[in-house]
C-alpha cells in the first residue's frame, strides 16, 4: 500500500498512531490513512484482517467499504477475522476504536456496539453531503467539538439504516451514548441516529465519513473535528492512568 | 465442408471468412476453432467494418504514450506519472438483463485500466434509453433505467471507485436498445505500465482471478448483430459480476506487479481466455500452450469450446518471468484469489489449447488476432434522413411555461436520483459533486495536477448531420473541460451505430467519423482508445447514431469554479455572446424536442476557430480566479443555463439585447457560449478582447429570483423544485 510520493507533513514527535484495518473488500482504507497522516500529520498505518497484531497503534479505525463483500450481512463476516479478536481486547482494555460507515457495521455485528444497521428506508444506496448535529462532547471521538455543533459529512451506504429496541434507544439517550444525528432524513434511521458510542465510551461507530471532510478541496473539513478529538483525548496525561 | 450453413450463420461466420480461416489453418476448423475464430472476427472483437475508417483518427500527440491496440490508451500528465483512460459499450447485455448488464460494463472497464498498472480513480457513465412516458414501451424503460442505475451503483460503489459524472438522455429510438457507455480513468506513474504481451519462450502463462463457468458464452458474437425476438432468450449470454471479487483482483494484481515477475498480462474480457492469449501472443509473436485441465472451474463438464468462449467475469491472464512464479501465487493466496499456470510461451507462434489429453485448437496467433477480413462497407449514398429540412412556423404565448417544460423534461431535469446513488466521492479526490460543475474534476494526490473530464453524446444533432453533430459534441466536452479551467489533452471514443452492412447506417459512421477526425485535430485532443457498438437496431429499427466523446484535461489542482451564482450583486456575463441562430439551425434543439415535439433542420452551426477562441479566453478567466462561476451553454441554451445557474439561490436580473426572436434568443443551443459572474468585468473584457471574442453583460446577480426583461420573472424555488423532482415523478408515474 505505497502511495508513493503523497507529502506526509514533518511529524513531531508527538504524533499519535492510528491502525487503519484492512479487510478485503476495504475501499476507504487509504482515504482513513490519508486523512490521519496527510491531513492529520498524524501517523497512520495499516492493519491487514488476517494479522493478530495491532502493532501498538494508539487508535484504531475500521473503515468504509465492503469487508468481505458483505455478503450475508455488511460485517458480518468481518467479525470473525483474526484482526477483530484483537480489536475487541484492544477495546476492552480502554483502546479507542473508530468505526466509519462498514467500521460501524461491523462494531454492530461484532457486539461492540448495540442495534443494527438495516437497508436505508429508500431501498437505494445514498450518497450525499448531510449535516449533522454533535449530540454528546462527552466522548474521545467529540470533546473538540461544541454541543450542537453542526458538521457536514458525507455518507454514502446502502445499509444506514440504524435501528434497536425502543428500550435500547431509550437507554442511549439516557446514558448520553448518542454521538450525532441527521438534522434530517437521511436513511430512515431511528430516532435520526448517525453514530454511537459504547457503554465505555470508547468505541464509536457512525455511518458519514468524517475522513472524507478533513481537506479543504473537499469540500468540508467538518470532520476534522473527530480527529482532533481523538488527538486531545489520547494527548490527555490521564488517560493512560484509565 | 465440415459444417452446415445453419452452423456457420449463428456463428456470424460468412463463406468467404470460412474459406481464409481454412487457408489460414491449412484444413478445416473443428468446432472449437470455428467457435474461436467467430468470437475474435466478430465485429465487436475485429472492428471489421469501422477499422479502414479509424484509421484515419488522429492519435498522436507530445502526451500520447500509448495509443489504440492496447487495453487503454495512456496519458502523460507530469513529474513522472501517467492516467489510463477508455470508454466501452455494454448495450446489448443492458437491454437483455439490465442489472447485470451494466454492472458488468463497469466492471470490465475497470479491468481494461488496472491490466495496464493503472489504479482506477474515476468512472462516469453515458446512458441513453426509451422515453419514460410512452405509452406502449415507458414501463420496460422505466425498468431499465432502474436496473442499469442500480447494476452501475452496485459495482462501482463495492468495488471502490468513484461515479463522478455523465449523462443521461431519452429518445424513442433506444426503445428497444438503450446505450451504457461506461468510461474509467487510474493512474499510474510511467514505469508501472503493463502491456499485454506473451513475450520470453519457456515463460509460464497464469491464470488468475475467478473460476470459469459457462456465462457469456458468445457474448461477443451476440453483441455483433441485431437484436431480434429471439435475442430475449439470450440472457444466459449475459455475464454476472462480483465487484468484490473485482476488488481483491485490482489489489493482489498491483501488487504482483510491484514484485517484478510479470512480463504481460491482459483481462479477459469479450471472448475471455481466446482474446487474452491469442492477442497477447501475437503483440509478442509468440505462440501461447494451454491446458483447459488446468483451468479454475465453477461447474463440471465444461466443453473446451465453452472455456474458449466464457466471458465469466473478474478473470486475468498474465505471463510471468520464469522460475519466480511462487512470487506471484504468493500475492493472489494473500488476496484469496486462484492462480494457477496453464500453460507456457512457446516459439512457434501457434494458440495450442489442449483439453482431456488431446490438442483441441491449433490456430496461427497473428492471423487470428489481427487478420480479420476488413471491410470497406458500401456507403455511397444519400445521407439517411427522414426528417424535414423545414420545421413547423411556431411563436409562444408562455416564455416561462416553455422554460419550466424544458426544466421537467427527461433530458435536462436533474438527474440527482441517479448520482445520489453513486459514490462519487470514495477516494477522496473528487473535488465536484455531479451537477455543481461543468466537468468532473479528479485531483491527482501525488502530483499538484487534477484531471477534468467529461462525456458528451447527442444523438438528434448526429441524426441531422453527423458530420457537424460529431464535431459539436467533441467542441461541447473541450467546453466543458475550458470552463473549469482545464486544457483538453486527449479523448476516447464510443460509436454507438446501426447495421453498418446498410449502406445508410454505414454513411451515418463514415461521415461521423471524418467529424471524429477533424474535430480532434482541431481541439488537439487525440483518440487514445475506445469501442464500436454497431448493430444497435431492434427489429430493423436503428438508433439514432450517436458516437459518445470521453474527453479529459488536465490543470492545476485547487477548488474548481461551480455552475451557481454563488451571492448577489455580481455582474452576468456571456462570454462568446448571444450568438444566432436561424430557423433551420433550430431543429435539433431541445426546445424543438420537448416544447415543439418534432425534430427538422440542421444541428447548430459551429466555428471551430471561433470556439477555440473563446475556450482559450475561458480557460484563461478561470485560470485567473476571476470567475465567481462558470457555466457552458448546451442544451436547452441560454434560458436553461440561467436557471441551473439559480439553483443554489441566487438569480439574476438580465436583459437580452439581441435581433433574434425570444424563443430563439432564450433557447437555441449555439456553441462557444459560458455564462459567468464576476466581481472583476474589466478584467474579463480585458482577456476576451485579447482572445477577440465578446464578453457580453447581460445584467447582475439577484437573491431567490429569475427575471429576464420584458419576458418573465419567477421565484428561483419554483424551477427549481420543478428541476429536482421531474425525474422521480417520470419514474414513478404510471
Amino acid at each position: 500500500m505505497s502511495l508513493g510520493t503523497i507529502e506526509v507533513p514533518d511529524l513531531s514527535p508527538q504524533t499519535m498512531r492510528f491502525g487503519v484495518v484492512v479487510f478485503p473488500g476495504s475501499n476507504c482504507d487509504h482515504d482513513a490513512w490519508y486523512a490521519a497522516s496527510a491531513n492529520l500529520g498524524q501517523q497512520a498505518e495499516f492493519l491487514w484482517h488476517d494479522e493478530r497484531s495491532l502493532r501498538q497503534v494508539d487508535a484504531v479505525i475500521l473503515p468504509g467499504g465492503f469487508s468481505y463483500g458483505d455478503y450475508l450481512r455488511c460485517g458480518a463476516i468481518a467479525k470473525f477475522s483474526p484482526v477483530m479478536q484483537s480489536v475487541k481486547d484492544f477495546a476492552q482494555s480502554g483502546g479507542l476504536v473508530a468505526g466509519f460507515c462498514n467500521g460501524f457495521q461491523i462494531l454492530v455485528e461484532s457486539g461492540l456496539l448495540p442495534g443494527a444497521l438495516l437497508r436505508n428506508a429508500s431501498m437505494k444506496f445514498v450518497c450525499g453531503q448531510p449535516m449533522v448535529s454533535v449530540e454528546t462532547v462527552n466522548s474521545p471521538f467529540t470533546c473538540a467539538a461544541k454541543i450542537g455543533q453542526r458538521l457536514q459529512l458525507p455518507v454514502a451506504h446502502g445499509e444506514g439504516n440504524y435501528t434497536a429496541d425502543e428500550r435500547t434507544l431509550d437507554r442511549l439517550e439516557a446514558e448520553d451514548r448518542i454521538v450525532v444525528r441527521y438534522t434530517a432524513g437521511v436513511n430512515g434511521s431511528a430516532r435520526n441516529i448517525a453514530g454511537i458510542l459504547s457503554a465505555e465510551r470508547n468505541v464509536m461507530g457512525m455511518m458519514p465519513h468524517p475522513e472524507r471532510a478533513c481537506d479543504p478541496l473537499m469540500g468540508s473539513v467538518d470532520g476534522r473535528v473527530i480527529f482532533e478529538s481523538i488527538l486531545t483525548t489520547l494527548a490527555t496525561p490521564a488517560r493512560s492512568a484509565a | 465442408m465440415n459444417f452446415t450453413g445453419e452452423v456457420l450463420a449463428t456463428h456470424r461466420i460468412n463463406l468467404d471468412e470460412y474459406a481464409k480461416i481454412t487457408e489460414i489453418l491449412g484444413r478445416e476448423p473443428n468446432f472449437t476453432e470455428l467457435g474461436i475464430f467467430s468470437v475474435m472476427w466478430s465485429e465487436h472483437c475485429s472492428y471489421k467494418s469501422s477499422k479502414i475508417h479509424l484509421k484515419k483518427l488522429p492519435t498522436e500527440s507530445a502526451r500520447v504514450l500509448q495509443g489504440p491496440g492496447e487495453n487503454a490508451g495512456v496519458i502523460d500528465i507530469g513529474q513522472g506519472w501517467a492516467i489510463a483512460f477508455k470508454i466501452e459499450s455494454h448495450n446489448h447485455p443492458s437491454f437483455i438483463e439490465p442489472f447485470q448488464g451494466a454492472a458488468t460494463g463497469v466492471g470490465g472497464i475497470l479491468r481494461d485500466i488496472f491490466t495496464m498498472g493503472a489504479r482506477p480513480i474515476a468512472v462516469m457513465d453515458a446512458i441513453r434509453f426509451g422515453r419514460l412516458d410512452d405509452p406502449k414501451t415507458g414501463a420496460r424503460n422505466r425498468r431499465i433505467v432502474e436496473g442499469v442505475v442500480s447494476g452501475i451503483s452496485h459495482y462501482g460503489n463495492c468495488f471502490g471507485v468513484p461515479t463522478v459524472g455523465g449523462e443521461t438522455a431519452f429518445e424513442s429510438c433506444y426503445d428497444g436498445n438503450p446505450l451504457v457507455n461506461v468510461f474509467a480513468l487510474g493512474v499510474f506513474r510511467h514505469d508501472e505500465v503493463f502491456y499485454g504481451r506473451a513475450t520470453g519462450v519457456g515463460n509460464p502463462v497464469i491464470y488468475v482471478g475467478a473460476k470459469t463457468g459457462r456465462d457469456g458464452v458468445h457474448g461477443a458474437t451476440m453483441a455483433s448483430g441485431e437484436f431480434t425476438e429471439e435475442s430475449k432468450h439470450k440472457r444466459p449470454n449475459v455475464q454476472v459480476g462480483d465487484p468484490f471479487t473485482e476488488k481483491l483482483l485490482l489489489e493482489a494484481c498491483l501488487e504482483a506487479m510491484k514484485t517484478g515477475a510479470i512480463v504481460g498480462i491482459q483481462d479477459m474480457g469479450a471472448a475471455g481466455l481466446t482474446s487474452s492469449s491469442c492477442e497477447m501472443g501475437s503483440r509478442a509473436g509468440t505462440g501461447v500452450e494451454i491446458d483447459l485441465d488446468l483451468v479454475p472451474q465453477r461447474e463440471t463438464g465444461l466443453t473446451a469450446y465453452e472455456m474458449m468462449l466464457s466471458e465469466s467475469q473478474e478473470r486475468m491472464l498474465l505471463v510471468a518471468e520464469r522460475g519466480r512464479e511462487e512470487e506471484i501465487f504468493a500475492v493472489f493466496r494473500k488476496w484469496g484469489l486462484d492462480a494457477v499456470r496453464i500453460g507456457t510461451v512457446t516459439a512457434d507462434g501457434l494458440l495450442r489449447v489442449s483439453h482431456l489429453g488431446q490438442v483441441v485448437a491449433e490456430i496461427p496467433n497473428g492471423p487470428l488476432a489481427d487478420d480479420a477480413p476488413l471491410y470497406d462497407r458500401p456507403h455511397a449514398v444519400p445521407a439517411y434522413r427522414t426528417a424535414p429540412m423545414q420545421g413547423p412556423v411556431f411563436s409562444s404565448t408562455d416564455l416561462l411555461g416553455d422554460l419550466k417544460k424544458l426544466l421537467a423534461s427527461s433530458d435536462l431535469c436533474s438527474k440527482h436520483w441517479i448520482w445520489d446513488q453513486y459514490d462519487y466521492q470514495v477516494r477522496t479526490n473528487t473535488l465536484t459533486i455531479p451537477e455543481r460543475a461543468e466537468a468532473a474534476v479528479v485531483r491527482i494526490k501525488e502530483t499538484g495536477t487534477s484531471v477534468a473530464m467529461s462525456l458528451d453524446g447527442n444523438g438528434r444533432y448526429c441524426y441531422l448531420d453527423p458530420y457537424e453533430g460529431t464535431m459539436l459534441i467533441i467542441a461541447e466536452c473541450c467546453r466543458n473541460l475550458s470552463t473549469v479551467g482545464a486544457l483538453p489533452v486527449a479523448a476516447t471514443n464510443n460509436l454507438n451505430f446501426g447495421n453498418p452492412e446498410r449502406p445508410e447506417i454505414m454513411r451515418q459512421l463514415v461521415d461521423s467519423l471524418r467529424g471524429m477526425g477533424d474535430g480532434c485535430r482541431a481541439f488537439e485532443t487525440p483518440i487514445t482508445g475506445g469501442n464500436a457498438s454497431l448493430y444497435n437496431e431492434t427489429l430493423g429499427e436503428g438508433i439514432f447514431p450517436t458516437p459518445v466523446m470521453g474527453i479529459v484535461g488536465l490543470l492545476p489542482t485547487e477548488k474548481p469554479v461551480g455552475i451557481q451564482f454563488p451571492r448577489a450583486g455580481l455582474e452576468v456575463i456571456l462570454l462568446g455572446g448571444l450568438g444566432s441562430s436561424d430557423h433551420q439551425r433550430f431543429g435539433g434543439t431541445q426546445y424543438a424536442k420537448v416544447v415543439l415535439d418534432t425534430l427538422w433542420g440542421l444541428p447548430p452551426a459551429l466555428d471551430v476557430e471561433y470556439e477555440k477562441r473563446v475556450q482559450a479566453a475561458i480557460r484563461e478567466v478561470v485560470r485567473a480566479g476571476l470567475a465567481e462561476s462558470a457555466h457552458d451553454l448546451s442544451d436547452g441554451g441560454l434560458g436553461v443555463a440561467l436557471a441551473e445557474s439559480s439553483f443554489g439561490g441566487v438569480g439574476a436580473s438580465v436583459k437580452l439585447e439581441t435581433p433574434l426572436v425570444p424563443e430563439f434568443a432564450l433557447f437555441h443551443e449555439g456553441p462557444s457560449r459560458i455564462l459567468l459572474s464576476t466581481a472583476r468585468l474589466p478584467e474579463i473584457a480585458a482577456i476576451a478582447a485579447k482572445h477577440d471574442v465578446p464578453a457580453t453583460r447581460l445584467g447582475e446577480t439577484i437573491d431567490g429570483r429569475l427575471k429576464i426583461d420584458g419576458l418573465f420573472d419567477c421565484e428561483i424555488e419554483e424551477l427549481n423544485r420543478t428541476w429536482r423532482n421531474a425525474f422521480e415523478e417520470m419514474l414513478h408515474a404510471g
